[in-house]
C-alpha cells in the first residue's frame, strides 16, 4: 500500500482525506484516489491529465520528474505528498 | 431592490440598494480569486467563476441568491490531435486546456442553457446549467483561430458574448485578440465582422485583418439589435448596420479603455471609462471620469461628480461596468478596490466601498 497525503490548502476546497492505495506509478496511485473522490481530479491535474503548473508531488521526499505522464514509480510503503508549489500569484 | 455582484481578487461581494443606500450585504468565497459572477434571470441562479491558481479554474452555482453554492463542471478542451499545428506567439505548442473563463451568458434558445467564453479562445455551451459543456468546434476549428493571441494575457480569450434578442441562434463573440465573430446557426458556422476596425500594433498591411483586431468589450443594443458598441484597443467603434461595418468615434479625454455599457432602450446612449492610453493605463492626471454619449458618439460628456479628482489611479477592467434594467443605475469597480454607483445615468456617482480587493467584474443581477 502507498500512503497519499494532500496539502491542507486543497482540503479547504474539495474532499480529499489522506488515503492508502495500491499502484505502481504516480498515475496509478492518483487514479485510485480519483475513483473515490472524482471532484479532486480537476484540482490536481488538468483535462490532459497533466499536473497543474503550480502543484508538486513528492515520493518519499523526492519531487517527481514526469509531470505529464506521471510515470514515476511508486513502491509499496512509499509516501506520496500532493502539495502546492511555492509559485504562482498573490 | 438593486443587487450587484462584485467579483474581486479576494472574494465575491453582494451589494444591495441604490445610490447612497447601496451597501455590501453579503460575501462569499472570501480569500479566493473570483474573476466573474453573474445571475441568470430566467431561473434566478447565480454563477461564480473562481480561479484558484494552483488548483485551476472552477465554476460554482447558487440557487438561493448566494446563501449556498455548489461546484459544477467547467468547460474542458478535447485532446489535441497528433501532429496538429497550433503554436502560440512564442512558438510553443498551445495547450488545449482551460486556462480561464472570461464570459458567461445565458443562451436564450433553451432553459438552463449557457454560453461560456474561455482562454485559450474556446467557446462552449452547456444545456444543463453548467453540469456539462460542449466545445463549439466550428469556431475552435476556424482556420484563423490558431492565429488568435493573448491581448494583455498569455492566452486569447472570448470575453464578450452577445445573444441576439431577435433570434437566440444568432450570437456574436468578441476575442482579445482575435476579432469579432457571428454565428446565425447556434454555432455551426461563423463569419468575421471587423470591417472598419484598425489594429495599430501589427505591420500596416495587416491592420485590417479580422484576427488582428483586439476588441476589449462589445455590447449589443437590446432595443435596437442592429446597433453594437465596441471599446477596442485602438479606441471606440460603433456599428449601426448589424455589423456590416464599424465606424470609429472619438471621445475626450481619451478613447482608450476597457468596458462599455449601452442603455437598454436608447441605442445612441453608451458609457465608457477612459484611461490615458495603452502605454499609461491609468486615469488622465489622476482624475477618475466616465464618458457618456447620447447621440451615437457624435459628442461625449465627461462625468466626474462624486468621483476622485486627484491622485486616483484606478483602472476599470472590461467586465467591471454594469447597467441596470432601468437604464438609470450603473455601477463600476476598479483595480484599486473602489466601487461606485449612480442612479441618474452617471450625473452623480456615490462611493460604495474604497478598500475592496482588485475588482474584476461588476454585474447587476
Amino acid at each position: 500500500m502507498t500512503a497519499v497525503v494532500f496539502t491542507q490548502n486543497l482540503k479547504r476546497h474539495v474532499d480529499c482525506p489522506d488515503m492508502e492505495v495500491v499502484g505502481e506509478t504516480v498515475r496509478e496511485v492518483l487514479e485510485r484516489v480519483f475513483a473515490e473522490h472524482p471532484k479532486l481530479r480537476g484540482y490536481v491535474v488538468d483535462e490532459r491529465g497533466v499536473l497543474r503548473k503550480h502543484m508538486s508531488i513528492f515520493i518519499d521526499g523526492r519531487q517527481i520528474a514526469d509531470r505529464e505522464e506521471l510515470s514515476d514509480p511508486v513502491l509499496p510503503g512509499s509516501e506520496v505528498y500532493v502539495m502546492q508549489a511555492l509559485s504562482g500569484g498573490a | 431592490m438593486s443587487t450587484i455582484l462584485v467579483s474581486t481578487r479576494k472574494g465575491l461581494f453582494v451589494v444591495e440598494g441604490a445610490a447612497k443606500q447601496a451597501r455590501i450585504t453579503r460575501t462569499a468565497f472570501v480569500g479566493d480569486n473570483v474573476t466573474l459572477a453573474r445571475a441568470d434571470r430566467r431561473d434566478g441562479s447565480w454563477y461564480a467563476v473562481l480561479d484558484h491558481g494552483h488548483f485551476g479554474v472552477k465554476l460554482h452555482r447558487s440557487d438561493d441568491r448566494g446563501a449556498t453554492w455548489v461546484e459544477v463542471a467547467i468547460p474542458t478542451y478535447p485532446p489535441k490531435p497528433e501532429g496538429f499545428a497550433d503554436k502560440d506567439m512564442w512558438g510553443k505548442d498551445r495547450e488545449w486546456a482551460t486556462k480561464g473563463i472570461w464570459a458567461l451568458e445565458p443562451a436564450l434558445d433553451a432553459a438552463g442553457a449557457l454560453w461560456c467564453g474561455t482562454m485559450p479562445g474556446g467557446l462552449f455551451r452547456s444545456n444543463d446549467r453548467g453540469q456539462s459543456w460542449q466545445l463549439i468546434e466550428a469556431l475552435w476549428n476556424h482556420p484563423t483561430r490558431v492565429k488568435w493571441n493573448g491581448g494583455g494575457a498569455d492566452h486569447a480569450a472570448i470575453h464578450s458574448i452577445c445573444v441576439d434578442p431577435r433570434d437566440p441562434r444568432s450570437v456574436v463573440v468578441a476575442v482579445s485578440s482575435g476579432g469579432v465573430w457571428r454565428t446565425r446557426d447556434a454555432g455551426a458556422s461563423w463569419t468575421a465582422h471587423t470591417k472598419g476596425m484598425v489594429a495599430g500594433y501589427v505591420p500596416p498591411e495587416q491592420a485590417d485583418w479580422p484576427e488582428n483586431q483586439d476588441p476589449h468589450c462589445v455590447v449589443q443594443s437590446p432595443s435596437a439589435p442592429h446597433v453594437f458598441w465596441c471599446q477596442h484597443h485602438m479606441g471606440i467603434w460603433r456599428s449601426t448596420d448589424d455589423l456590416a461595418s464599424w465606424q470609429q468615434l472619438h471621445a475626450e479625454p481619451s478613447s482608450f479603455g476597457f468596458p462599455v455599457a449601452v442603455h437598454p432602450r436608447e441605442p445612441d446612449t453608451a458609457w465608457f471609462i477612459p484611461a490615458h492610453s495603452d502605454q499609461k493605463r491609468a486615469p488622465i492626471t489622476g482624475e477618475v471620469v466616465v464618458t457618456r454619449t447620447r447621440d451615437g458618439g457624435k459628442t461625449f460628456q465627461i462625468l466626474r461628480e462624486g468621483l476622485p479628482q486627484q491622485h486616483a489611479y484606478d483602472l476599470v477592467f472590461r467586465h467591471a461596468l454594469s447597467i441596470a434594467d432601468d437604464g438609470d443605475q450603473l455601477a463600476f469597480g476598479s483595480s484599486t478596490g473602489n466601487l461606485w454607483v449612480t442612479a441618474n445615468q452617471g450625473d452623480v456617482w456615490h462611493s460604495v466601498a474604497n478598500h475592496l480587493p482588485p475588482i474584476y467584474a461588476v454585474r447587476y443581477t
